[in-house]
């Protein structure tokens, strides 16, 4: 019996102890109507060497290919220590840390996370994460509309340069509660949020404002303007990052003349592997005035009986467990596993070695930009400068471009067509220091193909 | 003591290996956009890590170390072989915006877990993307809403919960725009069925329910409590906490229920990771069909598709950026083929077998049961109101003293309803003997509490860190460390 | 048993109230404190917002538990005890003195609806059981 340990002579014992003749005697208080459960259409048990060797030809479907699709999931070096650690039974396999004295490793861990995440943003709290990046921006708005309990109404200011799957899942989430999302549009030519567009909201009462660094374009944003804006109306700054971005932009803790509130974003560039989108983790940072207002999660540091330093769970009473209709958030786990594997990360590379990957990465994408500068019939769409991600415009479908390259074995980006109709035929691409020259030669040379083959079908 | 990595931190030290070489330049990004000094984070060798953090997972409790009897979260053995399937790098490494001939591996295996979670709930159809079972109760109560209002019934504002409920279930409520009304639970276990009938009415838009359960006992009425909910026009949730009491034994479909989440990482054992991820799909009868959450996989002559808003225009939305916990999702599925048909059958009767049997051996020893008259689920609840009186202890003092004989303690004050409680959930995975070894630990603290009660009063002993201060961690909040 | 002075009145949730002239003061009784164990954090009404009998205006909240505050009476808020804000375990050391909560300006006489300190023991006994 896979995973069920017991012998014929346990069973046997175990059953006159109970004082019961069989094993369904135990199910005698259920309703004889209702066991009727049938499992007839699943499929037969296999053992491990089996389903290993049916699921190595099913990983292999998908495998092999060049990636330069980013999109809000990065392609990043994960140095082997990360998750040799990560895979050890005593991180993996315990639970949330309610027994402090018995989760030291996992407490501990959760505070140097904080540390370092408060520090990358330059902000004074953080959480001990939330699922994943969209769903932490709206536990950020959430927060945001905690903290403004007074408004009337509750309106929030999402630049249409956000993430077009973030802006669904605030969408899903807050709508539920009174929020009204309003978009804001974006220059055509630098791809970045329209100051005059904001300018419209000049002195009405604005819950918050959301600030992507880069945006969903690459493109670096006027965060310091914006983040000055919001503060004027008196509406919470939300930035939302690439925390590896933050090891060479400037950290939210730092836009503007006083700071953003809160800061979010998607951890998985730190240490965490595609994965076919999760698991991933979500960060939440803020200023310390708002901590009452931070859902999940948080670890704080304190002693033991005899003065020893330890780490217990805090600030419960926020949390479901106690509060239950009234709590910051229904949230009750964090990602626990994939912050472990973030805080070794971080560890590992440190501040240069941080600041490195990103430059890498950024240094990559500009040699690409180059390159592609030269082809006939595709142009780099936005003028301002990006990180390590830039949107190309095409004059023949997107879609054929990246089934030509697929023959080539190389996923050449996101196609922005169906999520941003007005921009025409574009591409948005992803460098990361994971690709070399060569790499960057052969994609140049391969879209060039492609291109003029789809070319040559549309004429 | 084990020292914070900040402190190993020395000025210039770095792991080399990891770090690109060249001299990189940023000179067309603007002085004002760029960070002006480095982040403080730890400046380490390879080594320093790879110790720090071993040492520190050595500080930890684990299924793979200890019996984890924790009430409500099932903690059951999490496969290894499992683990290493979904850690291939054909996994690993697939980009979840690939194009959809470049993920048919993965499609796949959703696909199939999504067809065996509708044959083991009796559900119609399946949404796999919610990341956890909190995000799975509000996408099952928005479901409900939005439900409601297709139907441009507007006045139905109200979700009922058992008093003894998780959380989770008014909070979520609360989070979709619902006002939450409790129900009162019986002496018997099972819910006060004319507090319920006093309770719905044309404001009821639903109601959320585990079975058995959270007192560990099977709610028997479940038929007519389905009943007068639906006859009042309300919805019945599922909240599969305690699904691996009844898997392969009875479907919630078939008791009534119109809309659940189903905890992956209890039922399906994928790792809880030291509080996550986890993973929460919800399952749906037919008449929420229309409301799951999008992306699902659907299966077609050419291969699998993703359907997204424009398949499903009723749908609630997106839950999260891509598809939820994928690598979840892997792991359940690799579990339940590993299981296959025979193996899921057994779980709830194993499950059932080990809880009623440390709970015939507790009771024998003069333990005593929250409902005496009642058969155990996969788990139960031993009150400690007695010993507290008699001794001076607590059942937080008897859970701290089992941490010294190196069992993790079972789930204390849950639920409410019990003065001092443990709730205990021995799952499927642990053996005779390892029962036994807990039953006889649990007896031997009881002696203590008799001979020597400050024993327990102030363990643990032998852990890294005596009994910690709270209060102080909550008055003097020190959440990051400043050097 | 908890201490229950005579000269103060009582509400059902666990405050008490005591008339200052024209303000009444409000703080919650030692049986609540004593049952949510060391306090850790206290949220006050703003001042001079008004308040209605029975309207949630504050929250106490310990490790393991946080409580709401009901007002005993209706009134403009006059005066918070900001001393709380940074010690919060004064209502555990002194919940009658030190730790009381905030200051009322009642519109009218409307605390007959305490409880008297007799009725408010009686109460606590019987939850006891």
């Amino acid at each position: 019996m896979p995973f069920i340990p017991h012998t014929s002579e346990d069973i046997k014992q175990m059953l006159a102890t109970i004082n019961v003749v069989n094993i369904q005697q135990l199910f005698d208080e259920i309703p004889k109507d209702l066991l009727t459960a049938d499992l007839s259409s699943l499929p037969l048990g296999v053992t491990e060497m089996e389903l290993m060797r049916e699921m190595r030809e099913c990983a292999n479907q998908d495998a092999g290919l060049q990636c330069f699709i980013g999109a809000g999931a990065y392609e990043h070096h994960i140095p082997a220590a990360v998750w040799d650690i990560v895979g050890r039974g005593e991180f993996m396999t315990a639970y949330t840390p309610y027994q402090a004295e018995a989760s030291q490793g996992t407490l501990q861990l959760l505070y140097e996370y904080q540390t370092m995440m408060a520090r990358l943003m330059d902000l004074n709290v953080s959480n001990a994460s939330l699922y994943d990046g969209a769903s932490a921006l709206a536990e950020a708005i959430l927060m945001a509309v905690r903290i403004q309990r007074k408004h009337q109404s509750h309106r929030v200011l999402i630049p249409r340069t956000l993430h077009p799957y973030y802006r669904q899942v605030i969408h899903a989430i807050v709508s539920q509660q009174n929020i009204e999302l309003i978009e804001i549009a974006f220059n055509e030519k630098t791809g970045r949020t329209d100051q005059k567009a904001l300018a419209a909201f000049d002195k009405q009462e604005i819950t918050a404002l959301v600030i992507p660094q880069p945006n969903f374009f690459g493109v670096i944003e006027e965060v310091d303007l914006l983040t000055d804006w919001a503060k004027t109306q008196n509406a919470i700054a939300v930035a939302v990052v690439n925390p590896l971005a933050m090891a060479l932009l400037k950290p939210p803790g730092q836009w503007g003349k006083t700071g953003v509130d809160i800061a979010c974003g998607e951890g998985q560039p730190l240490g965490v592997p595609l994965s076919s989108g999760g698991p991933y983790y979500g960060f939440l940072t803020c200023k310390k005035e708002h901590v009452r207002q931070l859902p999940g999660r948080i670890i704080g540091r304190t002693v033991d009986a005899e003065g020893k330093q330890g780490f217990v769970l805090t600030l419960q009473a926020r949390e479901q467990h106690i509060r239950r209709a009234k709590a910051t958030s229904n949230i009750c786990t964090n990602q626990g596993l994939l912050v472990t594997a973030s805080t070794i990360y971080m560890s590992l590379l440190g501040p240069e070695g941080l600041r490195q990957v990103a430059l890498a990465s950024h240094h990559q994408l500009r040699l690409l930009k180059e390159k592609v500068a030269q082809l006939a019939d595709v142009k780099i769409l936005f003028s301002s400068p990006c990180f390590h991600e830039c949107v190309l415009q095409f004059k023949t479908p997107v879609k054929k471009i990246l089934q030509a390259l697929a023959t080539y074995r190389i996923q050449g980006g996101f196609n922005l067509q169906p999520v941003y109709p007005e921009l025409g035929e574009c591409l948005l691409v992803c460098v990361t220091e994971t690709k070399t020259s060569e790499d960057l030669e052969q994609f140049v040379r391969r879209l060039r193909e492609a291109v003029s083959a789809v070319r040559e079908v549309c004429v | 003591m084990t020292q914070l990595i900040f402190e190993l931190s020395q000025q210039h030290r770095r792991a080399a290996s990891q770090i690109p070489a060249a001299n990189y330049d940023c000179s067309d990004i603007p002085a004002e956009f760029l960070r002006k000094t480095l982040p403080r984070l730890p400046e380490v060798s390879e080594l320093d890590v790879v110790r720090h953090f071993t040492q520190l997972s050595q500080r930890n409790f684990s299924i793979d170390t200890h019996f984890y009897p924790l009430g409500s979260c099932t903690m059951k053995y999490n496969p290894r072989g499992v683990h290493r399937m979904a850690m291939l790098e054909g996994f690993l490494q697939h980009h979840p915006l690939s194009l959809e001939v470049h993920s048919q591996g993965f499609m796949a295996c959703a696909y199939e877990l999504q067809e065996m979670l509708k044959a083991v709930t009796g559900m119609r159809a399946v949404s796999l993307t919610p990341m956890a079972g909190a995000q799975g109760e509000f996408a099952g109560v928005a479901m409900i809403r939005a439900y409601h209002r297709a139907r441009a019934d507007h006045a139905r504002d109200e979700i009922l919960v058992p008093d003894a409920a998780h959380g989770t279930n008014p909070a979520s409520a609360v989070q979709c725009g619902f006002k939450v009304r409790e129900i009162a639970t019986g002496s018997d276990g099972n819910m006060d069925i004319d507090a319920l009938r006093a309770a719905v009415g044309p404001h009821t838009a639903g109601i959320m329910l585990t079975n058995p359960s959270t007192l560990g006992v099977f709610e028997q009425k479940i038929r007519e409590m389905s009943k007068i909910i639906h006859a009042a026009g309300g919805l019945l949730y599922y909240d599969g906490a305690n699904l691996n009491a009844i898997l392969g034994k009875v479907r919630p479909g078939d008791m009534g229920f119109d809309v659940m989440h189903i905890n992956l990482h209890k039922t399906f054992a994928t790792p809880h990771g030291g509080g996550g991820p986890g993973g929460g799909p919800v399952a749906v009868g037919e008449r929420l069909v229309p409301f799951l959450p999008v992306p699902m996989v659907q299966k077609t002559a050419d291969g699998f598709r993703w359907l997204t808003e424009t398949d499903c225009p009723e749908t609630i939305g997106r839950l999260s950026t891509f598809m939820g916990n994928a690598g979840i999702i892997l792991r359940a599925y690799f579990y339940a083929r590993l299981l296959g048909r025979e193996g899921l059958h057994r779980v709830a009767e194993f499950a059932t077998l080990n809880a009623n049997y440390l709970l015939a051996k507790l009771t024998a020893a003069g333990f005593t049961p929250a409902y005496v008259t009642r058969r155990a689920s996969h788990e139960f609840i031993i009150t400690l109101k007695n010993e507290a009186k008699t001794f001076h202890i607590t059942a937080l003092d008897v859970a701290k003293r089992l941490l010294d004989y190196g069992f993790h303690a079972p789930t204390m004050y849950f639920p409410l309803l019990i003065p001092e409680c443990l709730l205990i959930e021995p799952t499927e995975t642990e053996s005779k003997q390892t029962l036994d070894a807990f039953a006889d630990v649990l007896i031997k603290i009881m002696q203590e509490a008799k001979t020597n009660p400050a024993l327990l009063q102030t363990a643990p002993h032998t852990l890294p860190v005596k009994r910690l201060d709270d209060v102080k961690a909550a008055r003097e909040l020190d959440l990051v460390y400043i050097q | 048993m908890s201490n229950v002075p005579k000269t103060l009145k009582y509400s059902k949730t666990h405050e008490w109230v005591r008339k200052d002239d024209d303000v009444f003061t409000v703080g919650i009784t030692d049986h609540a404190q004593c049952m949510l164990g060391d306090l850790v954090y206290v949220e006050l009404p703003e001042p001079e917002i008004t308040l209605e009998f029975g309207q949630e205006c504050a929250v106490v909240e310990s490790v393991k538990a946080a409580a709401d505050i009901y007002c005993p009476l209706s009134g403009e808020v006059v005066e918070i005890n900001e001393a709380l804000l940074e010690h919060p375990q004064l209502i555990n050391q002194d919940p009658y003195g030190k730790g009381w909560l905030f200051r009322v300006r009642p519109f009218d006489n409307a605390s007959n609806e305490l409880l008297t300190p007799a009725e408010y023991s009686k109460q606590v006994a019987s939850e006891a059981h």
